[in-house]
């Protein structure tokens, strides 16, 4: 493949290469009894605090919230100019029919349900979820779990219903791992929060199969902020995934969540994301878990979707032994920048903490891997390993690392370690040569370039994801 | 030059004048440059090239401009000694020349930069400062530019090889003195050049303050090597900026080895301007007690077939600091583009502290890029292979140490120049052992 001769076979490789974005693109006329209208002001607050007829001091939250989203600059210092592409008085800040959650799929009403029948969700719980929970623009439309994990005290609600049904488990550790201030959209998210999960696994309790979650943003110019927070208690485990679609408007959408995690002594916790948003969403998200002693968090990350991501997950590992991981794999299609990374926060002995990062760029599209990993004095046999490769396939393509590590005293071991190298001219021929077409060739390279990663994914995801690139690799999805 | 007068004034409060038998161009260009200098805003804890930089160590206000060179200078060229026989040796104190040995052929130029700028005016011009200082210290280069009154000005011709060694050495005399040594090496096609920089301080005690720059040009096919051995006393800080152009076919080394100094922060940036070219950038740390050393790299990778390599060793002790904060940038088809980047921190201290942010922005295709940064201690089982062998747990520790900064010191591939350097990391390391100060 010569550089300048080369515009054929990159449109080939590119469609090749993509994957199945539109199943996720229809949408349904919009049938709203509360609106926020666009902007974001006090009385939008007020408005989202009365439709959910929030506590007192869930109001105040959100108003002291607001103030600092307000005060706090763009963060464009590192970040890219894209940013300041968001208009936040065009986007609408809460939007639902006014429904209560539905426990059973007859209940929900037939746009919303053919929208999740259409992207599967119905079909995947009964064939091997615990409880899900479908969020529809601000609010859940369906939420249910087994019976069974009722009994044993696992609570699966949503944020507002957290908030006021379990205000003594929940509020003493909302917004306690993700401050308001930490970032300018944690704080807007505070403020006008809505949706998202609320899990809390009581003692030992061990979730055999995953909770999941499904947000789908329906309406044009709609900004999604759910907010989850999962508490595992001592010795508890569960696996929670979360999957997210768009269709593709005119105008640009904002996704801007936290999610804060919590696993007490012992316990463990998989936080599973697929996000393949339309490309003209701002998917700007904040992610953060608490790990005691001898417990395990771990993010497994995939984004393939949005115009662009800033996704940095973290784990504070503040007990000893505890364990923190980040498994991420990015597709940066043209016109798409896929920021994402892990944070490590080391603060007890022998914490140990993992991230590997793959990213893929194709077309010009744009990844970048930001890390930081933090290990301060007085602390004793820590341990980081991070890895980040980075494939790149046209000549437009472009990939960008920037890790930060700090190591204090020296009982400590941390290494990182990142590639960036392309599908080679030779591994391509080596398989034309046996009679596999060059899309089919490229596709092979680059599941095999994701392969590890993609084997920690719950296994439908798994074969999901394959599935999607494979399918256009045959280009028989347009 | 005014050495004779006795100077109070701080650095930053008045405009530096320029000789006025320097040529007008150069005149002007301080003038500009202090302008520049008043202009540009102090570093802020926002900026990221100072991410984890102790900007309180920006404050200069007690370092004091043109301090007058002490009587005795005989003790200085009795402590210049590097390689058994250079090819040529300079030495200033205080940025005045004191001292000059050449025996290089007639058709290099090779002088002191005040004199150069006197006889070469026009050669000077065409290379003196061309580039924007894009690693942070644009406040401080502006400062140099403004304050500079001597240093090195080298150009090798088209097809000559420099036999040897150029060695300069910068001395620092007096309290709170201040210098702005300036380094500018040019070689032609095809030709040879090495030059050692060395940077000391006359006593143990005097706070003192360096501003150093060095621009290296190499033309086609040359090969041009450059150190800066850095060994000023503890009480010192030192900013020293790098700018190096490498053109087709042609290859550089640059090399930095820190043994001195309270804080000391080195920005090296190199441009592969050229098919072919190639840019090895080395350095050597071993900071102990409260010394922080700040490091900041760019390999801009402009042309396309080009090959960059970098290797920083940190060997920290006590409660000593350091930040390495590298990026490769490939510009936009700039294919075939192999591009390397390692740093590597020993944690000798169990108070010791080491950043690392090593960075890649890739923009082309067909590159070969990957960056390693590792950071540990020294593992108990390799003490007890060296004690089980008769070596004291101390003694096993710095030979551990000491192998760890020779993988670096083999890269620059010249016998004197490596057993130079080791001299002065050996030197670190008694001095560690001894308790230092």
């Amino acid at each position: 493949m010569s550089y300048d001769s080369s515009t054929t076979i990159d449109r080939e490789t590119q469609d090749a290469i993509d994957i199945d974005r539109s199943k996720g693109d229809f949408f349904f006329p919009e049938r709203h009894k509360y609106d926020a209208g666009r902007g974001l002001s006090e009385a939008t607050v007020d408005y989202i605090s009365d439709v959910k007829q929030d506590p007192d001091w869930v109001r105040e939250f959100r108003h002291k919230a607001l103030r600092t989203f307000l005060s706090k600059p763009m963060p464009t210092n590192w970040a890219t100019r894209d940013l300041e592409n968001i208009d936040f008085d065009a986007i609408r800040y809460y939007l639902s029919d006014g429904e209560k959650p539905k426990r059973s799929w007859d209940e929900v009403p037939e746009e919303v349900l053919k929208t999740f029948d259409r992207l599967g969700i119905p079909e995947q719980e009964r064939a091997f979820l615990a409880g899900v929970e479908a969020q529809y623009d601000s609010e859940a439309a369906y939420s249910n779990m087994k019976e069974e994990l009722t009994k044993q005290g696992v609570i699966f609600v949503n944020s507002t219903e957290g908030l006021k049904e379990y205000e003594e488990i929940f509020r003493p550790w909302f917004g306690k791992v993700i401050p308001t201030g930490d970032n300018k959209f944690s704080a807007l998210n505070s403020a006008v929060f809505s949706g998202g999960s609320f899990i809390y696994i009581p003692k030992g309790v061990k979730l055999k199969q995953p909770l999941q979650a499904y947000f789908r943003i329906n309406s044009e110019s709609f900004g999604q902020f759910e907010r989850t927070l999962i508490i595992a208690d001592e010795g508890a485990e569960v696996m929670y995934m979360e999957g997210c679609t768009a269709p593709k408007f005119e105008t640009s959408t904002l996704d801007s969540a936290v999610v804060e995690l919590v696993a007490l002594k012992g316990a463990k916790i998989q936080y599973v994301t697929v996000q393949n948003w339309s490309s003209n969403v701002y998917n700007l998200v904040t992610k953060r878990g608490l790990a005691q002693e001898d417990a395990e968090i771990r993010w497994i990350d995939c984004n393939i979707g949005s115009r662009l991501t800033m996704k940095y997950p973290g784990v504070i590992m503040k007990g000893e032994r505890a364990r923190g991981e980040v498994i991420s794999i990015a597709l940066a299609n043209s016109g798409q920048h896929q920021d994402t990374g892990a944070k490590m926060i080391h603060a007890a002995d022998h914490t140990t903490s993992n991230v590997v990062s793959k990213s893929i760029s194709v077309g010009e599209g744009r990844s970048t891997y930001r890390g930081q990993v933090h290990i301060p004095k007085h602390l004793k046999g820590c341990k980081n390993n991070t890895e980040c490769d980075a494939l790149l396939i046209n000549t437009r393509s472009r990939t960008d690392t920037y890790p930060a590590i700090t190591v204090k005293g020296n009982r400590h071991a941390t290494q990182h370690e990142a590639s960036v190298s392309q599908v080679s001219e030779e591994m391509l021929f080596y398989m034309q040569q046996r009679g596999i077409d060059e899309g089919h060739a490229m596709s092979l390279a680059v599941n095999g370039f994701i392969n590890d990663l993609v084997r920690e994914f719950p296994m439908e995801y798994s074969v999901e994801l394959k599935r999607l690139i494979d399918l256009e690799m045959e280009g028989s999805v347009g | 030059m005014s050495t004779t007068l006795e100077s109070t004034a701080s650095i930053l409060e008045s405009a530096p004048g320029t000789a006025p038998d320097l040529p007008a161009w150069f005149a002007e260009r301080q003038r500009a440059a202090w302008q520049r200098f008043l202009e540009t805003p102090a570093p802020t804890r926002k900026d990221e090239t100072w991410r984890f930089s102790n900007l309180k160590q920006l404050d200069f206000s007690s370092c004091r401009a043109e301090v007058p060179v002490p009587e005795d200078t005989g003790r200085f060229i009795e402590r210049s000694k590097g390689v058994g026989k250079p090819a040529a040796k300079f030495i200033f104190v205080n940025e005045n020349l004191i001292e000059i040995e050449s025996s290089l052929p007639e058709n290099v130029i090779c002088l002191p930069l005040a004199e150069a700028l006197l006889l070469h005016g026009g050669l000077v011009e065409q290379y003196f400062m061309k580039q924007d200082t894009r690693l942070g210290s644009a406040k401080w280069t502006a400062l140099h530019e403004a304050r500079v009154s001597n240093g090195l000005f080298v150009h090798v011709p088209d097809n000559v090889e420099v036999e040897g060694t150029i060695e300069v050495f910068h001395w620092l005399a007096g309290r709170h003195a201040s210098i702005f040594p300036h380094t500018l090496i040019v070689s032609g096609a095809n030709a040879r050049v090495r030059v050692v920089d060395y940077f000391g301080s006359a006593n143990a005690s005097d706070y003192g303050l360096c501003v150093a720059v060095n621009d290296l040009n190499a033309g086609e096919g040359s090969k041009l090597d450059y150190l800066a051995i850095q060994a000023f006393n503890e009480h010192t800080r030192v900013i020293s900026v790098n700018e190096t152009g490498v053109a087709k076919d042609a290859s550089t080394t640059g090399f930095v080895l820190n043994t001195g100094a309270s804080w000391a922060r080195n920005e090296s940036l190199c441009r592969l301007e050229g098919e072919g070219s190639r840019s090895d950038m080395l350095s050597v740390s071993v900071p102990a007690r409260n010394q922080e050393y700040d490091q900041r790299t760019f390999q801009h990778h402009v042309s396309p077939g080009a090959f960059s390599d970098l290797l920083y060793k940190n060997s920290l002790y006590d409660d000593s600091k350091t930040i390495f904060s590298g990026l490769i940038f490939v510009d936009e088809g700039a294919h075939h583009t192999d591009a390397y980047q390692t740093c590597r921190n020993l944690l000798m201290s169990d108070t010791c502290e080491a950043n690392s942010m090593p960075g890649l922005e890739i923009n082309a295709d067909q590159v070969k890029c990957s960056h390693g940064s590792t950071s540990s201690a020294i593992h108990d089982d390799e003490i007890f292979y060296l004690r089980a062998r008769g070596i004291d747990p101390v003694r096993a520790r710095q030979l551990i140490a000491r192998g760890f900064s020779v993988e670096v010191v083999e890269r620059l591939e010249n016998d004197a120049v490596e057993e130079l350097v080791l001299k002065f990391i050996d030197d670190k390391f008694a001095h560690i052992a001894g308790g230092g100060a």
